[in-house]
């Protein structure tokens, strides 16, 4: 890896855990995050994504492994002595203290004098707008408003990294779209290192410069957001991120990139050799359901397919096909003029591009 | 400074209440429903049904409370000053012995003498005179029997001469100023007589003053059953707060079996318990055996640990311990780790995460436990009367004596007045510092 300091602001070597000592949570766990990087920890609950950010805030032990912090061990740091802010699911915010004197708490065990802490105090009420909500107490504020304040409080003691678990959770889908936006904007101009926890993909999509998928204690794959959906590693991510065509078929033959597989009804198709375990071995097909191609447009990897169901969106169709003996194959028709006319019952023509099919594991 | 912060919640809280109903009542002009009659009218034949039903589903309960509680209180409190037994036993003598005056003359002139007499002869005939000769007599000594022997003596009386000599005659106490004052006090249907009496103060000719100092007992004993509560409250607390911790830190499985140790106390009678103390405190009891057989004390030196103050306070700490966990379980319990952790991400050390964000969110508890604990402990009685001995029983104990062996009741209802006035200003004060909103039982 990388030995330039700033590439490896936190590094994850080799780290393990396991609360009963018969089972691993997290399973040999290896990951770099530079400064200023917005890595987003993504997976189903249970994948032992909470207990890597709780092991690296201090709040859980590592059982074997080491975690560096700027070049430095912190496995045996208190958590208070780490200087990483925190936004929790419940935000947290102290009940008993008024918004500002939660602020002023980082500030005050830090024995900042007085007129310095309200003026930090101050600008970070004014870089997420609630300038005017001082003297409030947190039951007094929306979920979106208690939000921003947690955000503050973790940002006003100006850490240069801050881990955020599942922060927008409890909002509603809106306000969780706008706050999406404004943490990634406050992230690019303050250029602190956030590590970030959601089981929400779209969420890890939207904000992150890179997303490490989660499942079983494994990263299954780090990759930025753009390639995590296009060129997902094996077949949990491909399920996982985005929606997704199974199917499944063994490999025939390999040519360099491209894999000869045939389905179980004996037809066959091309695909992109990704993480197929080679000739004679079954593999899982991955395509996506806007990669498809309809009518006139399928030229490659053509087959006939009859549609079952079709659901009118507005800005696309979405129909459920059969394909290769697969009924819940879906392909999203675009809404565009002189779109493929789909009718139930009927037959048509679906195809797609070689590149576009990728051969996995077949999981 | 906290409990400022917490009292300034309780009163947002109460402002933006007021806040509502201002907007309730500033909507113009009466609101009509879709068929002209009034909405409110309209609203409350709606709901009558309903509201009749939950009269009536909490009617019994009402009327149990109202029969077995605040009735007894109301008449508990009129007899701590009622006094009718010297107006009614002595109707004619009562409205005479106003204009006497013992600072001029020593004892009453002739008309009070005479109208006493026919109130005693009336009295003696009713079987009335007795009665009230022991009522008097627990306020001056003596008047019992004189009363007794002036009683048997009357119908020799020849009601046609001067009555006054003849009294005399019968006996010198008729001469006695005290005997006469104390008449005269009690001829009022109302006194304030029990309420000295329960607080060691006498009327004498020179105003209310405090009784002689070997003849005090009740503001030694209200002050005994004070700071003994008082200890006993702080105990509770500081022996149930890390308990109450660990109960809601625990996983659910290993805090249920602790809960049930906890609660255990309350399954077994309170006799027994408070049984099973002297059986472990005693002189011969398993701790002084233990402590001899092992060298630590010699077996003629036992320690005194019950029938004293430490034994009360022993027993009634671990009696009343549940009452303090339980509040401050139910409030631990809903204290998310995420604020301690958070406190600790933002800096601060264990200490200042618990002392700054901990402790504060569990005053509520902490006032229920408290308030619960005090106040049951200033009307404790069977256990301090069991191992108490004679340093450690509290006021109830007199309260006790009263009503079951002297027989004075209206003594008995001032001192638990007296009582009740001391934990309505607990409550009072509570309720000024902390905020009666604050409190959370469960």
């Amino acid at each position: 890896m990388a030995v330039d300091g700033a590439s490896d602001y936190v590094v994850f070597d080799h780290v393990q855990k396991s609360y009963d000592g018969e089972e691993l949570v997290v399973k040999d766990l290896n990951l770099n995050i530079a400064k200023g990087e917005f890595v987003t920890m993504l997976g189903p609950s249970g994948s032992g994504k909470t207990t890597c950010l709780m092991m690296l805030a201090g709040f859980e032990s590592v059982t074997h492994g080491e975690i560096r912090l700027n070049g430095r061990p912190i496995n045996n740091i208190p958590p208070h002595k780490r200087g990483i802010g925190m936004v929790f699911q419940n935000y947290a915010l102290f009940p008993h203290m008024t918004v500002e004197e939660n602020l002023a708490f980082p500030l005050s065990v830090r024995g900042m004098g007085r007129s310095e802490r309200e003026q930090r105090v101050r600008n970070a009420l004014d870089m997420v707008q609630m300038g005017e909500f001082g003297k409030r107490r947190p039951a007094q504020l929306s979920g979106g408003q208690q939000q921003r304040i947690a955000l503050a409080r973790a940002l006003v003691f100006e850490p240069e990294l801050v881990l955020m678990d599942e922060p927008l959770g409890a909002l509603d889908k809106q306000l969780r779209e706008h706050m999406q936006y404004e943490i990634k904007h406050l992230h690019e101009r303050l250029g602190v290192s956030v590590v970030y926890v959601t089981h929400d993909q779209t969420e890890a999509l939207t904000m992150s410069d890179r997303v490490a998928v989660f499942n079983h204690g494994v990263i299954q794959q780090l990759a930025p957001p753009a390639d995590l959906y296009e060129r997902p590693q094996n077949a949990f991510v491909a399920q996982f991120i985005g929606e997704n065509n199974k199917l499944v078929g063994s490999v025939d033959a390999i040519n360099g990139e491209v894999a000869d597989v045939v389905l179980p009804g004996g037809e066959r198709c091309q695909a992109t050799v990704v993480n197929c375990e080679g000739v004679g071995k079954n593999t899982l097909l991955s395509i996506r359901p806007e990669r498809v191609l309809v009518g006139d447009e399928a030229v490659s990897n053509a087959t006939s397919a009859t549609v079952k169901e079709l659901i009118y969106l507005g800005d696309h169709i979405r129909a459920r096909l059969d394909v290769y003996g697969n009924d819940e194959f879906i392909v999203k028709v675009p809404n565009k003029s002189n779109h493929a006319m789909l009718s139930v019952g009927s037959e048509v023509r679906v195809g797609w591009v070689t590149d576009d099919c990728r051969a996995l594991d077949a999981a | 400074m906290r409990a400022t912060a917490v009292r300034s919640l309780g009163f947002n809280k109460r402002k933006s209440r007021g806040f509502m109903s201002d907007q309730v009542m500033n909507s113009s002009g009466p609101m009509l429903a879709a068929d002209g009659t009034p909405l409110k009218a309209k609203l409350a034949r709606a709901e009558r049904t309903q509201r009749i039903r939950a009269a009536v589903l909490v009617m019994p309960l009402f009327l149990f409370i109202l029969i077995t509680f605040i009735a007894p209180i109301f008449n508990m409190l009129y007899r701590s000053v009622e006094n009718k037994i010297v107006t009614d036993t002595l109707p004619k003598t009562a409205a005479v012995i106003g204009e006497w005056d013992s600072g001029i003359d020593a004892v009453p002139d002739e008309a009070v003498f005479s109208a006493f007499a026919e109130d005693f002869k009336a009295a003696i005939a009713a079987r009335e005179h007795t009665k009230l000769g022991s009522r008097l007599n627990y306020e001056k000594a003596g008047i019992a029997s004189l009363f007794r022997k002036t009683g048997r003596r009357l119908k020799k009386f020849d009601f046609d001469q001067p009555l006054k000599p003849q009294f005399l005659a019968v006996d010198d106490k008729w001469g006695d100023t005290e005997i006469w004052q104390t008449i005269q006090q009690f001829a009022h249907p109302l006194t304030m007589g029990y309420y000295y009496a329960a607080l060691d103060l006498e009327a004498g000719p020179d105003g209310v003053n405090l009784v002689a100092e070997n003849q005090r007992q009740y503001l030694r004993l209200f002050w005994r059953t004070l700071w003994m509560s008082l200890l006993i409250t702080g105990l509770c607390f500081s022996m149930a707060y890390p308990v109450a911790y660990l109960l809601s830190i625990l996983p659910m499985k290993s805090s249920n079996l602790l809960m049930i140790l906890v609660l255990l106390p309350f399954w077994t009678s309170l006799l027994a318990r408070t049984s099973a103390w002297k059986v472990l405190l005693q002189r011969e009891g398993v701790i002084n055996e233990t402590l001899v057989q092992l060298g630590f004390v010699a077996t003629d030196n036992r320690l005194e640990l019950i029938n004293n103050t430490f034994g009360t306070i022993t027993a009634m700490t671990h009696i009343l311990l549940p009452f303090m966990i339980l509040p401050l379980f139910s409030v631990m319990r809903t204290i998310p780790p995420s604020y301690v952790r958070a406190a600790r991400s933002l800096g601060a050390t264990e200490f200042t995460a618990f002392w700054r964000v901990y402790f504060p969110q569990t005053i509520s508890g902490i006032g229920a436990g408290s308030i619960l604990v005090f106040i049951l402990s200033i009307g404790y009685y069977i256990t301090p009367e069991l191992v108490g001995g004679r340093t450690g029983v509290f006021i109830s104990s007199r309260i006790a004596y009263h009503v079951l062996t002297s027989l004075n009741w209206g003594l008995a209802a001032s001192l638990g007045s007296l009582l009740l006035i001391g934990v309505l200003v607990v409550y009072w004060l509570y309720d000024r510092i902390v905020g009666i909103d604050n409190v959370k039982l469960g």
